[in-house]
């Protein structure tokens, strides 16, 4: 049985997401790293099956999800299937996209999760881009949230001298960059 | 020109989930929120003056298993609809068998009862009344829900504003049982189930705006 559930492609994208994905809950910053990689050429697949007439969305979506993946991931039960939970965030995501653009019909909501590793293998491409610009974008937030993020996540300081470099404290870091990245994700909708 | 990969640089650093950040939806503040209007109801209009003695009759308590089997099954959907892919096939069935189960009994006593006295098993004498407190009281804990699903991630967002309306009038309802005079089911079939449904209604209104992320 369980020689025969290592040998489903499905499942075994799965276990190995799953195993990133509560390491990184964890602390364990590399295994986030792999787990959202590995997501981004997931989700690029998913989102280009079903984003044949829109080729140019795909990467914005792909990017959004992410992000909505990473704000809200204290919502994923460790017990239930993450790539259900995972495609539920992305169909969201993109039934959200077609709305605010106007557009409907051609989306082949049906196929189901089984289908989706087919296009998987051409989905790697880490140098995709967007249309939006993430400095612009982050340019857009407030004072605190920016700098709390532009320290911590791009010039790669810890939360402590994060902290002491803006004269907060290191909760107030860790909040401002939580809030940042929900104002960034309302950002990328607009 | 945005690359995904410097989008990745940015998240990596920071899986651990924030402190404070709720993992599971906490009923509390919902509860809170009964208890503040069903108090200021019973502090206004105060409860039934006949309570004892209501609490001998079982239509009494059907009254209440009806309200709190629809508050469980309306908790229930604010926890499923606000976790993305979580299953939601068991609501249709919790939330039909109940209202199911109080509609046969209800069928029961209409047919049992006497015709010239079926009108008044239905208006009974609050009938005016009765949806209007029901909405109203459910209004806190109405917002609470809402709230809380905000920090979650609901999918379906009509669906996800309709359990948070469903799950706080119901949840008014029970507390409202404390009040109403009403003993007929079949009134509770009616009159309490719109007090339910007008939240039910406007959370499926507001929905996609309120619970959009």
């Amino acid at each position: 049985m369980q020689r025969i559930q290592q040998e489903n492609p499905l499942q075994a994208k799965e276990l190995r997401l799953h195993s990133l994905f509560v390491r990184g809950l964890e602390g364990d910053n590399a295994a986030y790293r792999s787990f959202l990689q590995d997501s981004a050429g997931h989700l690029r697949a998913f989102l280009r099956r079903r984003l044949q007439r829109w080729p140019d969305a795909v990467e914005d979506l792909v990017q959004e999800s992410l992000l909505a993946i990473h704000n809200q991931r204290h919502t994923y039960d460790p017990a239930a299937p993450l790539t259900s939970w995972m495609h539920a965030i992305a169909r969201y995501k993109l039934i959200d996209w077609m709305r605010r653009h106007g557009r409907n019909g051609a989306l082949d909501m049906t196929l189901d999760d089984a289908g989706e590793l087919i296009a998987d293998n051409d989905a790697e491409d880490g140098a995709a881009t967007a249309g939006r610009d993430l400095a612009v974008l982050l340019a857009t937030l407030p004072d605190k949230q920016r700098q709390a993020i532009v320290a911590t996540r791009l010039d790669g300081l810890s939360v402590r001298e994060a902290a002491a470099l803006l004269h907060l404290s290191e909760a107030d870091i860790k909040v401002s960059v939580h809030r940042g990245l929900k104002t960034l994700a309302m950002k990328m909708r607009d | 020109m945005m690359k995904t990969e410097n989008l990745i640089d940015l998240l990596a650093a920071g899986g651990e989930p924030e402190p404070g950040v709720a993992r599971r939806a906490a009923l509390w503040p919902l509860l809170a929120g009964i208890l503040v209007s069903g108090a200021i109801l019973l502090a206004t209009l105060g409860p039934r003056t006949d309570l004892p003695q209501a609490g001998l009759l079982p239509s009494f308590w059907i009254k209440l298993a009806f309200c709190l089997a629809l508050a469980g099954a309306g908790w229930r959907a604010v926890k499923r609809l606000a976790t993305p892919g979580a299953s939601v096939s068991s609501l249709p069935w919790l939330v039909g068998g109940s209202i199911f189960l109080l509609w046969l009994l209800a069928g029961v006593a209409l047919l049992q009862a006497d015709p010239a006295a079926r009108t008044q098993l239905f208006l009974g004498s609050t009938w005016r009344y009765c949806p209007t407190l029901i909405t109203l009281m459910s209004l806190p804990a109405f917002g609470a829900a809402l709230h809380l699903m905000r920090g979650l991630a609901p999918t379906r967002l009509r669906l996800a504003g309709a359990a948070a309306g469903l799950a706080a009038g119901a949840m008014a309802a029970s507390v409202y049982c404390l009040h109403c005079p009403e003993a007929s089911l079949v009134f509770v079939g009616c009159w309490y189930l719109l007090g339910m449904v007008i939240p039910a209604g406007i959370g499926a209104l507001i929905g996609p705006k309120v619970l959009a992320w």
